[in-house]
């Protein structure tokens, strides 16, 4: 009797153990927290997600195919940088402020696209291991966003091009609904699609998908370059949020942000098995950790602890099952 | 045995070259002050890459290196006014901690060593802050310890004929060298040790047998997952020895130091000819690896002096992509042209 109930229980917190945990944590906080529930603190937690969010999409579309993007952060830099020289008129004279704003968000993230696409060149041309590859434009992509902007911050005051991180729709900031939209977008593609199954099964045995006629190349430019996109986005959401840009700070260790939330999402960080809700619900457990802990007084320092072990958990239950 | 060509020979002769170009256009280039600032500050960088390098070998990474030496160096800042050994053993202990840390998760959990030594990054980091307290913690001036990172171990040999008048060129360069501050020679040792042990040792046979093929390694019997506790304990006392020598040097102990380090020092392995997949390394070259990518910085600095162009200090991290960049697709074609051969 018993051992058969147990069977059924695995694949039940497999499917839904990041659920769970979630759910445990916020009814913890309403418990413990004061104030839990109140907009504002929903609102801040929420900003402060948007980001790892957006960028863990395009990360766990990479690590589904068995690949990692360390280069990200630097990514970000670099649209981060560029954005304020197209709305603030530096490089030409704006004809029109919102002609401006729409170059400052489509150059940007369309270069984050191209440093993307490179990485993914480097991978399927040379064959060089994706954490080499994208570790050289970690290295040098923070360095051509400050050599753009000769290391200086720019600080600008543009609140038309803010309200894409700050303005408020139906009570949440914008780059909420951004969010939200990609992983929607993002879990369609992942499931739904051709294209979708093809990143699975390159994950999954890269060899077996080429005879099988998957166009391994093709999917694996096509997620780096996604990444680099993602990672354009949340490059502009950070500018927008502190109304400066500053090549120095812009997306600085947001890499391993990512990858944190990937893990704890349930994505098999070897490739083949991924979830977008999941880096969603990792990126929102890591948070909401952070929080409890630091509204009932634990420095933030040991949060950074707590987070260590909270993805060596992850990871380890994630071996239990496959094991 | 016919001479090959091996990727580390490719990076000495760039570093060689570099370095007598540096010599022939730049005033000072090789001198006394500039050498001393150029090892001083990048013996760190070596050591941390030396233990980076035994970890690749072995196919593994470590990307806890960076916050490890933070850590280390707000132990070690915290003991020095005991002196200049309980400040040094604090530092290794602390990179010992977290070296076994990296090494139990990895070989016991199972978990990839990218996970585990980032997971211990973040612990790192967060406990050197909690331990400095969210500042830097001054060293203690009191005792030896800074001599560490701020002396020059030789100098109390130095004969006085060397700095005479009319001296020959060999008394020139035994100066030289007697002027090279402590944190080199510290650093040359370590590389001298972990040279040995990689090619003189049944550990450093073992060490490329398992980054040449885990379980082949496994059915032949080699004691797999000792040499993968080995490689991640030797990455975390070097990690701590550069932390310990960074506190030395700038007088403080630096929670938040360290950013970065951890792929700077993969940078230097790569460059040195070390394959990522593992079971091929070099340890000369990682050494050199890890100074060339250093002297950029210097080569920037002089090159802007002499007027001719005016590049930021910016742009030493878009040389070093490139530099990283060249690296990596030749190894890529020699690697290829080597399956080929075979």
């Amino acid at each position: 009797m018993g051992l058969p109930r147990m069977a059924n229980i695995a694949p039940f917190l497999k499917r839904y153990g990041v659920f769970i945990a979630l759910a445990l944590l916020i009814i913890f906080n309403l418990i413990v927290t004061p104030n839990f529930i109140s907009m504002r603190t929903v609102s801040i937690n929420l900003s402060q997600v948007c980001m790892i969010v957006i960028v863990g999409v395009g990360m766990t579309l990479v690590i589904a195919t068995g690949g990692i993007d360390l280069s990200v952060g630097s990514l970000m830099a670099i649209a981060g940088a560029l954005s304020p020289m197209f709305f603030t008129g530096q490089l030409f004279p704006l004809p029109h402020l919102y002609l401006g704003i729409a170059a400052g968000i489509l150059f940007p993230v369309l270069a984050a696209g191209l440093f993307g696409l490179f990485n993914g060149f480097l991978i399927t041309r040379f064959a060089i291991q994706p954490i080499i590859a994208t570790l050289i434009l970690f290295i040098a992509g923070r360095g051509i966003a400050q050599v753009s902007t000769n290391g200086d911050l720019q600080v600008f005051k543009v609140p038309e091009f803010q309200a894409i991180a700050i303005g408020q729709v139906l009570g949440l900031p914008f780059q909420v609904w951004i969010m939200l939209a990609l992983v929607l977008i993002a879990a369609f593609v992942l499931n739904k699609t051709v294209f979708g199954r093809q990143v699975l099964a390159v994950g999954g045995n890269e060899a077996a998908a080429r005879l099988a006629g998957v166009p391994v190349t093709r999917v694996k430019l096509l997620v780096y370059m996604i990444s680099g996109l993602c990672s354009g986005i949340a490059g502009l959401i950070f500018i927008a949020m502190n109304s400066a840009a500053d090549a120095n700070l812009i997306g600085m260790g947001l890499e391993l942000d990512a990858i944190a939330a990937v893990a704890v999402g349930g994505t098999l960080l070897s490739g083949g098995r991924a979830t977008i809700i999941g880096t969603l619900m990792g990126a929102l457990i890591i948070q909401l950790v952070k929080a409890t802990l630091l509204a009932n007084g634990v420095p933030d320092a040991a949060a950074l602890v707590v987070k260590a072990g909270l993805i060596i958990l992850a990871v380890w239950l994630q071996r239990q099952e496959q094991a | 045995m016919r001479f090959r060509f091996q990727p580390s020979h490719g990076v000495i002769i760039v570093l060689v070259v570099l370095t007598l170009l540096g010599a022939w256009r730049y005033d000072g280039f090789l001198g006394v002050y500039n050498v001393q600032t150029v090892l001083r500050y990048n013996s760190m960088f070596a050591l941390v890459a030396l233990g980076m390098c035994f970890v690749i070998m072995t196919g593994g990474i470590d990307l806890s290196v960076g916050s490890v030496a933070a850590l280390a160096s707000v132990v070690s800042a915290h003991l020095s006014p005991y002196g200049l050994w309980p400040g040094v053993l604090g530092g290794l202990a602390a990179g010992l901690a977290a070296g076994l840390l990296n090494s139990i998760v990895i070989t016991k959990l199972k978990i990839l060593p990218f996970i585990a030594t980032l997971a211990t990054m973040l612990a790192a980091s967060g406990t050197a802050l909690l331990l400095a307290d969210n500042q830097s913690v001054s060293v203690s001036y009191d005792t030896a310890f800074t001599t560490l990172g701020q002396g020059d171990l030789l100098s109390f040999m130095r004969p006085e004929w060397v700095d005479a008048e009319g001296a020959g060129f060999f008394a020139q360069i035994l100066g030289f060298i007697l002027s090279f501050p402590t944190p080199a020679w510290i650093a040359l040792a370590a590389y001298i040790v972990g040279a040995i042990a990689l090619n003189q040792t049944a550990f450093g046979r073992h060490v490329l047998a398992v980054g040449g093929g885990t379980e082949a390694s496994r059915l032949m019997g080699l004691p797999v997952d000792r040499t993968i506790f080995a490689v991640y304990i030797i990455s975390g006392l070097t990690a701590g020895m550069a932390g310990v020598i960074l506190a030395a040097q700038f007088g403080a102990g630096q929670p938040i130091e360290g950013v970065g380090w951890e792929l700077f020092a993969i940078a230097s392995v790569v460059v040195g000819g070390t394959l990522l997949t593992g079971g091929q390394g070099s340890i000369g070259g990682t050494l050199a690896g890890a100074l060339l990518l250093g002297i950029i910085y210097t080569i920037l600095n002089f090159e802007n002096g002499m007027g001719w162009i005016s590049l930021s200090a910016y742009w030493q991290s878009v040389v070093r992509g490139i530099f990283l960049l060249i690296v990596v697709v030749l190894q890529s074609r020699l690697t290829r042209d080597r399956a080929r051969e075979a």
